[in-house]
């Protein structure tokens, strides 16, 4: 009880520094670079007010959507098989964590070639960054499952299926769930960065569009409403983890 | 009952992953090439690699792509630099401030989840354009990225070194030299190495959405201006760059953990 008022205590702390530093950075640097949070925060309560925001938003949370599905069927497929056939894993391992490390805007020209402006554009971009991950992260699961959970199964008789239903997947779901939380953030941020690349909707062309027409306060509210949201799902998705994590 | 004892030396299954893993990518080279030669992706979209190598080679034999590369691999190198050694520093302070913390975890925890990108125009409303706040988001990626590895290898330093440490009345100094840093080495390794791919990642980033300079900006240009030539032959560059250099660091580690008998 003592620590958990401890924890509130902090984290109110460290929302103060935040804001501390943010009024900071305004008084140091003025209205060209970031507006003050109070009036940042009334503007982007404005914003969902504004039926043109909320086509913005509609377009990212579509792309978004389904690139986050599209990452988590193919790299839980592709982790859960990898994980089977060891030899395979081995070998495909370490070019995925190279694919995990190049920079990946880079091939945006080239996925833009290849699927044309518009939201598959996005929607490839958003699984280029967030399916890695998912792949790695089912993969070693599946690679370091307790062989005695095997042998178990075994000497059960379980079949195949009843194997999978029973064993396989609750023993490498913790692992999953940590491998789409980091896919989740990833595929925000593969979307996010295509609309500031080639597109004319969506969230991420909003900040492109406020940089280049120097609008402050669109580009300062749209971005506490991006970090809002990654944080504020990152941390749901974070107790979800833990206990998934714990309850094994 | 007849057991058979596999008796095939384990480097053998070592060499033959490596070798498969080589053999696919020259046939996913070889299907690339075929596909873009029978035409079955346009020929506008995508070049055959062969002519991608061929312009890659040429690129960087000219004055102005070796002006860019020097201009990104010293941002990179610095942002790299500075990263690792803040985080390592912020890291062992943190593991000594327990309350700090654990107030700080769950800013840790989310610091990846906000795509970095959105501080861009703020940087460069505070440091101007030009290498400094593509410095500074390289920096920005690459800190966390260490800070945590350090804190993880400092936790793993099993108790009973310490105490060994202890018993032989080593010194601060080279309790931390002799006994930790090598105990915490896997995982620092593990922060050097995605310090290094984030701050790339971070730069040439950078590089695209907003710059006048450096390889980002070039490939993005190279788009612009449907000069498909220097666009793949930059990508090729840069991601090998960043495969390679990765790929150093890993097999620096491996080696440094085969000395100590660790693998």
């Amino acid at each position: 009880m003592i620590r958990r008022r401890e924890g509130l205590l902090d984290g109110a702390l460290i929302v103060l520094v935040i804001l501390i530093v943010w009024q900071g950075l305004y008084a140091y640097a003025g209205a060209v670079a970031l507006t003050p949070p109070w009036q940042t925060v009334r503007y982007a309560i404005g914003l969902f007010g504004t039926p043109s925001f909320w086509g913005h938003l509609r377009g990212t949370l579509a792309a978004f959507g389904w690139s986050l599905l599209i990452s988590a069927v193919l790299g839980i497929a592709l982790g859960l098989w990898l994980g089977a056939f060891r030899f395979a894993g081995d070998v495909a391992e370490p070019m995925l964590t190279s694919l995990y490390t190049i920079p990946k805007v880079t091939l945006y020209p080239v996925i833009l070639l290849l699927f044309g402006l518009g939201p598959s554009a996005k929607i490839a971009f958003g699984v280029i960054h967030g399916m890695i991950p998912v792949v790695l992260f089912t993969l070693g699961a599946v690679k370091t499952i307790r062989p005695v959970l095997l042998r178990t199964a075994r000497a059960m008789r379980l079949s195949p299926m009843q194997t999978a239903r029973h064993v396989l997947v609750p023993a490498v779901l913790p692992e999953i769930a940590s491998g789409l939380r980091v896919g989740f953030s990833l595929c925000l941020l593969g979307v996010l960065i295509g609309e500031m690349f080639a597109s004319q909707r969506g969230i991420g062309f909003l900040i492109i569009n406020g940089i280049n027409s120097h609008n402050v306060r669109l580009t300062t509210a749209v971005t506490l409403i991006v970090i809002l949201f990654a944080v504020g799902a990152n941390s749901a998705l974070l107790m979800l983890d833990r206990r998934l994590h714990h309850s094994r | 009952m007849k057991r058979t004892i596999v008796t095939r030396p384990a480097m053998s299954r070592a060499r033959r992953v490596v070798w498969t893993r080589w053999g696919i990518t020259l046939l996913l080279v070889l299907l690339l090439e075929a596909a873009c030669r029978l035409g079955f992706v346009p020929k506008l979209a995508v070049l055959p690699p062969s002519e991608v190598i061929a312009a890659m080679v040429a690129l960087l034999s000219t004055q102005e792509v070796l002006t860019n590369v020097a201009e990104t691999f010293s941002t990179v190198a610095i942002a790299f630099t500075a990263s690792v050694l803040t985080g390592f520093v912020l890291g062992v302070a943190l593991h000594g401030a327990p309350r700090l913390r654990r107030a700080i975890d769950p800013l840790l925890a989310s610091y990846y989840a906000v795509p970095i990108f959105v501080f861009y125009p703020l940087l460069v409303a505070l440091l101007g354009l030009g290498a400094l706040p593509l410095m500074a988001i390289g920096y920005l990626a690459a800190v966390p990225a260490m800070l945590i590895a350090t804190l993880l290898g400092l936790d793993r330093v099993p108790p009973v070194l310490r105490r060994v440490a202890r018993m032989h009345r080593l010194g601060r100094v080279s309790t931390a030299v002799l006994v930790i840093l090598p105990a915490a080495l896997p995982n620092l390794f593990q922060g050097i190495k995605l310090s290094l791919a984030y701050a790339f990642i971070g730069v040439i980033a950078g590089e695209f959405i907003l710059s006048s300079g450096g390889l980002g900006y070039a490939i993005a240009f190279a788009y612009d201006s449907f000069d498909n030539r220097t666009m793949y032959g930059l990508m090729l560059f840069v991601l090998l760059s960043a495969v390679i250099s990765n790929g150093l660091l890993s097999s620096w580690e491996s080696r440094l953990q085969r000395r100590r008998g660790l693998q």
